[in-house]
């Protein structure tokens, strides 16, 4: 089998045995980081008295329950985080991807823990897989943000530990190290973390602010090969369309701008739902390059476009900037029932290339927001 | 499908006892240019057709429609048919159009999907239909057009989608027929495949027209328009917008003449077309009474 040699080949590479071509540079490149692996964290904290807690992480754009405040002593929080790399489809027309998921899906899941409390982070890389992966989350402090840390190869799975030190919406992706690092980030493999300050979000005057529902939007840029009659190709494994994608990636130009993993994946039966008088919490985060999104017919009423706490938030947005490598939040409160559109108010991204999200939102009308005076009439 | 000469030939039984008649009558026609005609030397495969016979049957109006201020469905008719409908078996095939596309009587259809075989043509807008259109009837020495909404509906049958909401919305509460709307085409368009499949692939309806309500969506003659209604159902206005044509498939859509890809996103919240396509009728000619009463008597 085709397939099966070239996934022995890797294992011999990944076991050291010499290698040339496409793959060989997959792969070379990784013992760079790897030596990241001798830095030291101080002193082992001693967390005996500490509670432990394990999450079940849940796919986006949904994420698991959690506390808005807390008043209990810092705890560990426990996370494992399974590497998928798998065949994505990524748009109606059937364009794949050969994506590289934590958890399975583009983005991997949203982790909720509190300032000061310990995340504790099992990353497994199975044996199924073909490539090397770590982690680098923003949130933390030191060796890469844990990417020097936890460099894994298929078969092997490794734990770290960091203490959640400041409050906000964090990425974490993977960056296995050189050219690496920005194709597995477009290939999928990003998330985020919320860290919340244990008294919960405030609008910035001391008010307390909670939301009904959380949604966690990771939007996602994808620069995938076409062919000469302008087909987007597709490959058998990742490490086949390495170089091509590299090539559309140094355009700088995506081909595909989508929330959670595909075109259409928040629209239609997969809309988010939320009723008048309901306040959501969106979280949006960009691994890679800047964003700006936009609820048509809302607004932001609570901003942290940085995405950090203890920030007051801006109010009444009505379009925020997500900078590439950070995530954001925005808490509105519905007002009007109906269909919103939660778009990248780049509109060709929206449109074109698929970074467009709905809400059903049922309710009663509030004729004193808006009424239609007159309806379309022929003209007098 | 049978190859003909494009002489126009309104039946093969006339052939022997109606020669004389059917000659004169297609002189007559063709001199007092009632019927295009054929392009010198011009041979096409006559597209195959089904005649629809005569019936009752109903159909929602066309456009949109508002009563006291609120939308409403549109009003549901009631139609007698008295005459036949001769249409397209088949959606226009990639073949079909490709030959027009040679002639430089078509422009090139943009297809979004890809897809190999004897497939209907999409990737077209209305005005590419119309110049098919042309092209074929002038290739044929027939009248070919495309079918309105009725008569889509007619030769439809039983695939025809009711596009009520049925729904008594609340008139203070215009958002609730938007979720609804919204919800409804939302479970219809995550139904089915969105590929173009080979011709047929979605079968018959009962009267033998093929692939209705499959992936394709079909352009229609029929202006999208805002009729208001008074509290008796009576039309206090109407205002036609012939920019933008209806297609009719798996759900009616307006959409303007120029667009060869339905696509959505942005502010427009709807599921759109998956791909737009077309098939026509074929006009009867002001002799086929004749030709049907002569056909009668030499039975
Ligand atoms: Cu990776």
């Amino acid at each position: 089998m085709e397939n099966e040699n070239k996934k022995l080949s890797r294992r011999a590479l990944l076991a050291g045995v010499a290698f040339a071509g496409v793959v060989g540079t997959v792969i070379a490149a990784t013992p760079v980081v790897a030596e990241e692996a001798e830095v030291t964290t101080g002193p082992a904290p001693d967390l005996s008295q500490l509670t432990h807690e394990k999450i079940e992480l849940v796919a986006p754009p949904y994420v698991h329950a959690h506390e808005q405040a807390t008043t209990a002593a810092p705890k560990v929080v426990e996370f494992t985080l399974m590497i998928e790399e798998k065949e994505m489809v990524i748009d109606d027309l059937g364009t794949t991807v050969q994506a590289m998921t934590y958890n399975g899906s583009v983005p991997g899941p949203l982790m909720v823990v509190h300032e000061g409390d310990y995340v504790e982070l099992t990353l497994v890389n199975p044996a199924s897989n073909m490539l090397q992966h770590n982690i680098d989350f923003h949130s933390a402090t030191g060796a890469l943000g844990g990417g020097g840390l936890t460099l894994v190869n298929p078969g092997e799975q490794v734990k770290l530990r960091f203490k959640a030190t400041r409050a906000g919406v964090f990425v974490y992706h993977c960056a296995p190290g050189g050219p690496m690092i920005p194709w597995h980030v477009v290939s999928g493999m990003n998330g985020a973390i919320m860290v919340l300050p244990r008294d919960g979000l405030k609008d910035g005057k001391g008010n307390p602010l909670k939301y009904d529902h959380i949604f966690y939007i990771g939007e996602q840029d994808y620069y995938i090969p076409r062919d000469r009659e302008g087909n987007f190709k597709s490959y058998e494994s990742a490490g086949d369309g390495y170089e091509d994608m590299l090539a559309v990636m140094k355009t700088l130009t995506p081909t595909h701008v989508v929330f959670n993993g595909a075109a259409g994946a928040l629209t239609g039966e997969h809309a988010m739902k939320a009723k008048v008088g309901e306040t959501v919490l969106i979280v949006h985060s960009q691994a890679n390059r800047d964003t700006r999104p936009h609820l048509i017919g809302g607004h932001g009423d609570y901003v942290w476009d940085t995405g950090k706490f203890r920030n007051p938030p801006q109010v009444d947005l009505e379009t925020w900037f997500i900078a590439g490598g950070s995530a954001g939040a925005a808490l509105y409160k519905f007002l009007e029932p109906g269909v919103y559109a939660y778009v990248n108010h780049n509109l060709i991204e929206a449109v074109e290339l698929g970074a467009t999200a709905h809400f059903t939102v049922e309710g009663t009308w509030d004729d004193d927001l808006m009424t239609q005076v007159q309806p379309p009439t022929p003209i007098e | 499908m049978k190859v003909i000469a494009s002489r126009a030939n309104p039946s093969p039984s006339l052939w022997l006892p109606g020669l004389l008649l059917c000659s004169l009558l297609a002189l007559i026609a063709v001199q007092s240019g009632l019927v295009p005609f054929p392009a010198a030397g011009a041979t096409i495969e006559r597209p195959e057709t089904i005649i629809v016979p005569p019936r009752s049957f109903s159909s929602r109006l066309a456009g949109e429609f508002v009563r006291d201020r609120v939308p409403v469905d549109a009003p549901m008719a009631t139609i007698e048919r008295d005459r036949p409908i001769e249409i397209m078996k088949f959606q226009v095939g990639v073949f079909d159009y490709a030959r027009c596309v040679a002639d430089g009587a078509c422009e090139a259809a943009a297809p979004r999907r890809k897809a190999d075989g004897d497939v209907p043509v999409t990737g077209v807008n209305f005005n590419d239909a119309k110049d098919y259109a042309r092209w074929l009837s002038a290739q044929t020495g027939e009248t070919w057009r495309l079918p309105t909404v009725e008569e889509w509906a007619f030769a439809a049958g039983s695939r025809l989608v009711d596009h009520a909401l049925g729904i008594e919305t609340d008139s203070a509460n215009p958002a609730e027929r938007w979720i609804a709307t919204y919800e409804r085409e939302a479970a219809l368009g995550a139904a089915a495949s969105a590929k173009p499949e080979p011709r047929g692939a979605f079968g018959e309806n009962e009267l033998g027209v093929a692939d209705l309500g499959g992936s394709v969506w079909e352009w229609t003659a029929t202006c999208d328009g805002r009729t208001t209604l008074g509290i008796d159902g009576g039309v206090l206005t109407h205002i036609e917008s012939c920019g933008v044509r209806i297609l009719e498939g798996r759900h009616r859509a307006p959409m303007s003449a120029f667009i060869r890809d339905g696509r959505s996103g942005g502010c427009s919240v709807g599921t759109p077309p998956d791909n737009l396509g077309f098939r026509l009728v074929r006009e009867r000619p002001w002799y086929a009474p004749l030709a049907e009463l002569a056909r009668r008597i030499t039975g």
